[in-house]
């Protein structure tokens, strides 16, 4: 991409949230990305709570960055997501208790998801306050982005649910209550069997599996196609 | 004269068998479990096998043919893996449900690791474990018993050709019975011909061990992975509860239909002689342990998986060491 140029503001957030896709491309966050995407309300609120840790942490660590002594600096950086971690799991209790609750021990758990460790250490250590806002605000919006994808496609097969409604069952009845209406028939909706698996363990793995493939194959597709371009060029 | 010395790579020595027509003796010795099974279970039975091998074939080739890999749906693993598919199912689960399975089976199971001989799990046995935690209620509860005359099959089937009579009848399986710890209303005679309930194509006692050592002699399945299986299964019944309680437990449930077609399969069994030995007697551990003290109460299909996933690692430790080599240390 662009390799040569000075990364700006836009740069830098575009990479976080397509080309280093932390959850597609790095593999970093994979606990909550397998344990609490059962819902899509549950991959939305782990996502932007990680993102607003990221963000605040990337900043800090980025202004505090000449000051922090490089044989410290792992505790440093607990220090800090630990704090904002904890402001985020107080004002989560406090404003937004089912989502909470849902959550459970995944958001005191932010301290150790690897992505916001692998920010501060490899991008907010090195770069100035505003690249590392423009940082944490790619990867986690492109975090958010991937776990609720991810919980979507596990709800809707798995419970047949999108965001806690029954999006499935609807369609089926207004399918069968439109073709009653037009051909004067009286046809039963179909009743929708959720495949249990896909809630559980097994299918987090599998699915983000096949996501990972989908993602790959496109990436790949259009690597090919730059290079195609560059020879030709 | 000349070009009988001509020189040439290894190998010098080659069999006639092909993958076609491994595949094609193992449709064979599956036949006769699957024509019991429509005998006992009725229409039905003949339905989920037909859609279960169909959906297996298509998904392959549709597969193959986008992938644009080299086609080898002739080679009849996709029909081998349907067939097991069906056994596992019972007779009164519905169309669709049949259909995901062989889906998962062949894309998810087998090409997405590569195709025939690249799979590290038993495609059948992982799909039917899926459909059985997706949708358990419509994998076990209903089982189908053979109707109206339980010791006439016969009679039975030619009594579904006509109309009236009991669909289907609901019934404990014999494992449901075994693990109450009661034999009443058993008897070795209906284990052995089928008539009771299970899924369609692992009932028929008879029609398996007729297949399965069937494939032994052709040599297409190693004998000591189902000898060690059921043996070892045969030896904890016998401890836990005599000799009439392990046979009763050999005959009841998927151990047969998984020891002869399953569990040898040659991509998810070892290669090592010894390395069957352990792979048998380790799903006869299992399969004893899940029936005896876990919540299921039938655990052939998962001791298998778990034994496809410890594979590599038993052949790693039975490796025979090459003539001369000189044992490593360190």
């Amino acid at each position: 991409m662009a390799k040569n140029k000075k990364p700006t503001f836009l740069s830098v957030f575009l990479n976080g949230l397509i080309f280093e896709n932390p959850t597609f491309a790095l593999m970093l966050g994979m606990c909550p990305t397998l344990a609490i995407t059962i819902a899509g309300s549950n991959g939305l609120g782990m996502g932007l709570a990680t993102t607003a840790v990221l963000v605040c942490s990337n900043l800090l660590i980025s202004i505090l960055r000449n000051v922090i002594p490089d044989k410290v600096r792992i505790p440093a950086f607990i220090v800090v997501i630990a704090s904002f971690v904890t402001m985020i799991d107080l004002l989560l209790k406090a404003y937004i208790p089912a989502l909470s609750a849902s959550l459970g021990m995944y958001i005191p758990l932010i301290v150790v998801n690897c992505i916001i460790f692998a920010r501060a250490e490899s991008f907010a250590f090195k770069n100035p306050p505003v690249l590392s806002i423009a940082d944490g605000l790619g990867m986690g919006l492109g975090f958010t982005f991937a776990i609720t994808l991810l919980s979507c496609i596990r709800e809707l097969i798995g419970a047949g649910k999108l965001f806690g409604v029954e999006v499935i069952r609807l369609v089926l009845e207004a399918g069968t209550n439109w073709i009653n209406a037009t051909f004067n028939l009286e046809l039963v909706a179909p009743v929708y069997q959720p495949m249990a698996i896909m809630t559980q363990v097994p299918g987090g793995f599998v699915t983000l599996g096949i996501l990972l493939i989908l993602v790959n194959a496109i990436s790949n597709a259009a690597k090919k196609k730059a290079a195609a371009k560059e020879v030709q060029a | 004269m000349r070009n009988n010395f001509a020189v040439a790579s290894s190998p010098h020595l080659r069999s006639k068998a092909t993958t076609q027509r491994i595949m094609l003796e193992v449709c064979l010795a599956l036949a006769p479990a699957g024509i019991a099974g429509v005998i006992l279970f009725g229409w039905r039975a003949a339905l989920l096998i037909a859609v279960c091998v169909t959906t297996c074939i298509v998904s392959e080739l549709l597969w193959q043919l986008v992938t644009r890999q080299k086609v080898t749906v002739n080679d009849f693993s996709a029909v081998v893996t349907g067939l097991l598919l069906a056994y596992n199912l019972p007779a009164s689960a519905p169309v669709w449900m049949a259909v995901i399975g062989s889906v998962l089976a062949i894309i998810l199971v087998k090409q997405l690791f590569g195709g025939i001989g690249s799979n590290f799990m038993n495609p059948a046995l992982t799909a039917r474990a899926v459909l059985f935690i997706s949708w358990s209620a419509l994998m076990s509860a209903a089982d189908p018993a053979p109707i109206s005359a339980i010791y006439d099959p016969i009679a039975n089937f030619v009594g579904k050709l006509g109309a009236g009579g009991i669909d289907v009848l609901s019934g404990a399986t014999p494992l449901n019975a075994l693990n109450a710890g009661s034999t009443e209303g058993l008897s070795l005679m209906s284990l052995l011909m089928g008539t009771h309930g299970g899924m369609l194509g692992e009932t028929c006692a008879i029609a398996l061990i007729i297949g399965g050592v069937y494939l032994c002699i052709r040599g297409i399945a190693d004998w000591r992975i189902p000898a060690a299986f059921i043996g070892t299964v045969f030896v904890c019944y016998f401890f836990m509860g005599g000799a009439e309680m392990a046979l009763y437990q050999l005959l009841s449930g998927g151990l047969l239909l998984g020891a002869f077609f399953m569990a040898t399969d040659y991509a998810t069994s070892p290669i090592t002689g010894l390395g069957r030995v352990i792979f048998g007697v380790g799903c006869g551990l299992l399969l004893f342990v899940i029936r005896a003290f876990a919540n299921y109460p039938e655990g052939c299909s998962f001791a298998i998986l778990f034994m496809n996933v410890a594979t590599p690692m038993i052949d790693r430790f039975t490796m025979p060491r090459p003539f001369g080599e000189v044992k490593k240390h360190g």
